[in-house]
């Protein structure tokens, strides 16, 4: 051990004496040798949605955008707010009115300086009506004063709580206080556009001919449905401590394509196909990544009136959460790191604490016997009466192991009978919106790390709440929880009521194995939302 | 000649009607829109969308306002599914892609179909005729699909050769791969078509008259017996033509090109109803010019033929 690290060593030493003569770079914090061509090329499945940071709508197109362009704040490695084109912000003493004090060198990619109202230009553009942005709601979460009404057509956009006093003050006003608000101006949506440009070539101004940016990059090329080239920005304020030149996605729709891509040595990211990570891992253990995310992955019971009679049954639906053993789901079915999840909320979100889970802490044996005495005591399963559930789910081989295995714990444990049906993505979606089900697939992701997120799908109101549950003292938790202090014994105490009430059954928090190439470095593996900026990455002299 | 044509051309423009309301249809029964997803949009933000597009009239006026749009400006609608490019965009930017291999591919099945089947043919039942049916029935029984990671794993993983996809502006590295894995059923088929025409040309009567005269073998195959032999071949190149330059679908998606074939999936899946118009109607419309084509060539092939 002691001589291999001597020789790692001894090599890298004479690796840096050869390259010395070129005068070889080295990262200024790590001090680390870079090498010499810093490119990153890595795969998305699929076309972005847009690179206009008011209408993007999908994370690739996010990846890219936050590329391209910088909001008033950015995220850090571990996922914490720094300074981005703001340096800093101040809150007023009832929470509503956030100041932002902008950066005196933040230029546009042409060169005009950035303003404070190139910042209420974009925020109004977002709530536009006539823009029609999907991401609309996404300034309604925010609570800026006005928005939702200006969405719904009944005010102008330029009553949006928002303004500029002056070229480098950008103030917001918000209708009720937002402990993340923060937090929020990260996401693409809050990105500032350049008036002139918008406003001079309509829908085509993200076009890589006409586009003006503000991000550590700018769009070289775009090849919609094969790849866009992003290179540095040199007027980006920051650029000296740019350190890749070139980003490049590739769109592979196909996953198993994109593993044999980076094997031929075309790309420097991809993901793991599903069910090939321990393999993968064994074999480049430098290079088989697994990284957590903000995702849980669910079952919902329909609850809605019309809905199976048993399922309204809370002891059913206790048993059938007590019999999922997830430890074969995450460790034999999927096994990328996926943790197993007792209730909804990542344990990995900012803030959230965990309530006592007498589940979590059973061994399978205790939970099946507990799952056994009390689907006896509801009249169903072995020797009662029989009871036999649809399982729904989006086509996909591993939706479909992963339904296999709950069937088979069910029946095994519990003598249910479930079946399987597949739908294609747009036709699941409103079959499951319409409650016409028995037991559906679920997932969800942060939109923000914060609790919140995830538990308002259980409220009565909410679009997402597919199982249709609804509790009062839900309600009433989340609604007190937007205004409140600390909001966090909220979140506690509604997972203790779900964890209760079983309105659906939590599976697993999601893991996203992924392949890098091994001189990669500055990967955000600790950002749950895994919000990447190209300008954070770098790339070491191979070993 | 001449009134043959238009009576064709005449017939066309019904047909891709009636194909663009059946395609309207079809889109408006499948379930979904373009904008559903897994977080349903609030339903302010939702009608907002729809009345940009349009989306929220009613079907008859949706589909006369696009056929109106198409047929006076040319204008194939915007895609839902991206803001900044309208369908006219997307065909003109997949569309060549797709050509560029497609027509190469084309071109080496036919050639290369062509020699096999005569060859098969005029060495009949020798161990020539032998081997070029066992390569076609391979290349028959080898679905691209099949093909395509084949040729990857060898050509990219194993030697590193060849890229394993992309496009990169057609340059030929590019090509070798799709085109090989999109030709070799196509080949095989022209191939075995082409074998069993020539076997029967070959026992006509006006061959074996010209064997009489003296003609030299290679002489009655090109000036005598290779244009009626080709009549069943041309049948089938036409449908295939417009098959291979507009969209194998598979050759875009597995080997990433850009090409048409990937748009045309993506917007089936995400319901961009536009994109998925405008792809249907090219393909349309160049079915019906190239089975024109194909009739033309007909007559200048086979003299019995008069239009």
């Amino acid at each position: 051990m002691k001589l291999k690290s001597l020789l790692k060593t001894g090599s890298a030493l004479v690796l840096l004496s050869a390259v010395a003569a070129n005068a070889q770079a080295t990262h200024p914090q790590t001090g680390e040798a870079l090498a010499e061509v810093q490119t990153f090329t890595y795969r998305v499945l699929d076309e972005h949605s847009s690179v206009d940071p008011q209408v993007v709508e999908d994370t690739y197109g996010a990846d890219i955008v936050r590329d391209l362009f910088e909001g008033l704040m950015n995220q850090d490695a571990e996922g914490e707010v720094t300074p981005g084109v703001a340096t800093g912000y101040e809150v007023s003493e009832d929470g509503l009115t956030y100041t932002f004090t902008l950066r005196d060198n933040a230029l546009w990619s042409n060169g005009d300086p950035i303003m404070a109202s190139d910042f209420v230009f974009a925020w109004k553009r977002a709530v536009d009506p006539a823009l029609a942005s999907e991401y609309a709601w996404f300034m309604e979460l925010m609570s800026i004063q006005n928005a939702a009404e200006i969405i719904a057509g009944e005010m102008d956009k330029d009553d949006l709580g928002v303004a500029a006093p002056d070229d480098k003050t950008f103030v917001v006003t918000l209708s009720q206080p937002l402990p993340y608000f923060a937090q929020m101006t990260t996401h693409s949506t809050t990105f500032p556009v350049h008036p002139a440009t918008v406003e001079e070539f309509g829908d085509a101004w993200t076009r890589p001919e006409n586009i003006v940016s503000n991000g550590a990059y700018i769009l070289r090329e775009h090849v919609p449905q094969e790849r866009l080239v992003r290179v540095r920005n040199e007027n980006y304020w920051d650029n000296d401590n740019t350190i890749l030149d070139e980003v490049t996605s590739l769109v592979i729709n196909d996953v198993n394509q994109g593993l044999t891509r980076f094997l031929a040595g075309e790309l420097d990211r991809t993901e793991i196909p599903p069910g090939q990570f321990t393999r993968l891992a064994d074999e480049y253990p430098d290079q088989a990544i697994s990284i957590p995310r903000l995702c849980s992955y669910y079952y919902n019971f329909n609850l809605a009136e019309g809905g199976p009679e048993a399922l309204q049954d809370v002891r059913v639906r206790q048993a059938m959460n007590l019999a999922v053993n997830r430890d074969v789901i995450v460790n034999n079915v999927l096994g990328a790191g996926q943790t197993a999840a007792y209730n909804f909320t990542p344990v990995l979100t900012a803030g959230f604490e965990l309530p006592e889970l007498p589940i979590a802490d059973m061994t399978q044996e205790e939970r099946n016997a507990m799952a056994v005495e009390l689907i006896t005591e509801a009249g169903y399963g072995i020797g009662g009466q029989p009871l036999s559930i649809e399982l729904l789910y989006n086509t996909d081989e591993a939706h479909r192991n992963i339904a296999v295995a709950l069937g088979q714990m069910w029946q095994q444990t519990l003598g249910i009978q479930t079946s399987l049906a597949n739908q294609e993505w747009q036709t699941f979606l409103q079959t499951r919106g319409n409650q016409n089900f028995e037991m559906a697939r679920g997932a969800w992701c942060g939109d923000y790390n914060e609790a919140s997120t995830f538990l308002d799908l259980v409220t009565t109101n909410s679009g997402y709440n597919d199982a249709k549950y609804s509790n009062a003292e839900v309600d009433q938790l989340m609604a007190d929880a937007k205004t409140a202090e600390d909001p966090q014994p909220n979140y506690t105490r509604v997972e203790e009521i779900i964890a209760e009430e079983v309105p659906i059954i939590p599976i697993y928090h999601y893991a996203d194995g992924y392949m890098f190439d091994e001189t990669l470095r500055g990967w955000p593996v600790d950002n749950v939302e895994q919000n990447w900026y190209s300008r954070d990455l770098y790339k070491v002299v191979a070993e | 000649m001449f009134n043959f044509v238009l009576k064709r051309l005449a017939i066309a423009v019904p047909t891709i009607l009636i194909l663009v309301i059946l395609s309207f249809m079809l889109m408006f029964a499948a379930p979904g829109g373009p904008f559903n997803s897994e977080r349903p949009l609030p339903p302010q933000v939702l009608a907002n969308i729809e009345a940009r597009y349009g989306l929220d009239q009613p079907y008859w006026k949706q589909m006369y306002d696009y056929v109106v749009n198409v047929v006076t400006r040319f204008d194939f609608g915007p895609s839902f599914q991206y803001r900044d490019r309208n369908v006219n965009d997307v065909i003109m930017q997949g569309f060549p892609v797709t050509l560029t291999y497609g027509f190469w591919s084309f071109l080496i099945a036919v050639v290369v179909g062509v020699s096999l089947g005569v060859v098969a043919a005029i060495r009949h039942n020798t161990w020539l005729d032998y081997f070029a049916v066992g390569i076609t029935v391979g290349a028959q029984v080898l679905p691209n699909f099949v093909m395509a990671p084949i040729l990857v794993l060898v050509f990219t993983l194993w030697l590193g050769w060849l890229p394993g996809g992309g496009w990169q502006g057609g340059q030929w590295q590019y090509l070798v791969l799709p085109v090989i894995a999109l030709s070799t059923s196509y080949m095989a088929s022209i191939a075995r078509i082409m074998r069993s025409s020539m076997l029967e040309v070959l026992n006509a009567g006006f061959i074996r008259t010209a064997h009489a005269k003296g003609l030299p073998m290679w002489r009655i195959i090109l000036r005598h017996a290779l244009k009626p032999a080709m009549l069943p071949v041309l049948s089938y190149l036409g449908p295939a033509f417009v098959l291979m330059i507009t969209g194998s679908v598979v050759i875009d998606v597995y080997f990433s090109t850009g090409g048409i074939g990937q748009f045309f999936v993506n917007s089936a899946f995400s319901r961009d109803y536009a994109v998925i118009m405008g792809i249907t109607i090219l393909v349309g419309v160049l079915t019906i010019l190239f089975n024109l084509v194909v009739d033309l060539l007909y007559a200048w092939i086979d003299p019995k033929i008069r239009y």
